[in-house]
């Protein structure tokens, strides 16, 4: 739903990077996503193309890094993959899970000239 | 020109880039990478760190109430505010798409408010909270209450600066909310299970939901109350009287 302003953001911040890393086109943009961000890639892709429209990035590229959910087993204190917040622990059943990765929206690296 | 972030430069300076791209010549520049590494919120985490900051320094108490629309967050608000004042300065900042009704009806209960339309936005953002922050009135050691856009979905990205977010879910809905929309559930430190004077007419498993709702927040704490009836709102009232801003960074 909010892939719009994300995209608002990740704007933002290339302008801002464009004045102190001092150039004035970005041609792709690499953002790391996170299997449970919340952030629909489609949308994302589709919202960023309206958005950088005639501006320093218009027509870059969007390369989308996706990053696989992982929590932190309290009852058999090893790292476990899971694909939804209301997931058990594959191993053992349980729910005392502590998400360790898996949230992240992060700008990674732009190419630019 | 505002002065906590200088918004209203903004315009100038992007039009400024623009017009930079357009004065290289062709061939002159060749690509390169350039390494990032921030967050794509960290604007708003920024402004989420400074409304935490000016809060936490006043003493202010801030709540962040989501839910989904209808779940009855407006007279939740009304109900508490009724019964509370005297005892403690609160203030209400209110976010709507459109209209002023809500905060409307939190001024009938003479509490201040402040409505914020967010227009086609689907959550309020800390830099919309920063501005209200600097036009509501509210007294050191309050209670803020502020009354997310009605949205199970894109708030709960959003830090506002607040100590706590509360989520109300009604029993009206569905008793699966907490796993079919777990990210809010996840960010949510107390869940009130609103409307629980309907329960003889509905089929809503409260234990499936309380279950479903632990699941994504182990940690999770429930309340179950009726806004209408005033049914377990004393429990909700110790709740408010007891918790304890945060303490200044």
């Amino acid at each position: 739903m909010h892939e719009m302003s994300l995209c608002e953001s990740v704007l933002q911040v290339l302008e801002n990077e464009a004045k102190c890393q001092h150039f004035s086109q970005v041609t792709a943009v690499w953002l790391e996503i996170g299997a449970m961000s919340g952030v629909e890639v489609d949308a994302m892709r589709f919202c960023f193309d309206v958005i950088v429209r005639n501006t320093l990035a218009d027509g870059a590229k969007l390369e989308i890094i996706e990053i696989p959910a992982q929590a932190w087993c309290l009852d058999c204190a090893q790292t476990v993959s899971i694909q939804q917040r209301y997931d058990a622990c594959p191993h053992c059943g349980s729910y005392q899970l502590q998400v360790i990765q898996g949230d992240e929206m992060r700008i990674k690296e732009l190419e630019v000239k | 020109m505002c002065t906590v972030c200088g918004c209203g430069t903004d315009s100038a300076e992007h039009s400024l880039i623009r017009g930079h791209r357009h004065s290289h010549a062709a061939g002159l520049s060749s690509a390169r990478m350039v390494q990032i590494e921030q967050d794509i919120l960290g604007k708003n985490n920024q402004y989420a760190a400074q409304n935490r900051q000016w809060l936490a320094e006043r003493g202010i108490l801030a709540l962040n109430l989501v839910s989904s629309p209808g779940s009855g967050k407006t007279t939740l608000l009304t109900e508490t505010l009724t019964r509370l004042q005297g005892n403690m300065p609160m203030a209400v900042i209110e976010g709507d798409q459109q209209t002023s009704n809500d905060a409307d009806r939190i001024r009938a209960t003479g509490v201040p408010a402040l409505q914020i339309n967010t227009g086609k936005g689907c959550h309020l953002d800390a830099h919309m909270v920063g501005h209200a922050l600097e036009a509501l009135p509210i007294a050191n050691g309050g209670i803020l209450f502020i009354e997310n856009v009605g949205n199970l979905v894109c708030p709960a990205a959003f830090d506002l600066g607040e100590a706590y977010k509360v989520v109300i879910l009604s029993v009206t809905e569905g008793e699966d909310k907490p796993i079919k929309y777990p990210d809010m559930f996840h960010a949510a430190n107390l869940m009130i299970l609103n409307k629980i004077d309907l329960l003889p007419y509905l089929r809503f498993d409260v234990a499936k939901c309380e279950e479903y709702a632990r699941r994504v927040n182990p940690t999770i704490q429930i309340l179950h109350v009726s806004a209408t009836s005033g049914v377990g709102i004393g429990g909700w009232l110790d709740w408010l009287i007891c918790v304890k801003p945060p303490v200044p960074a």
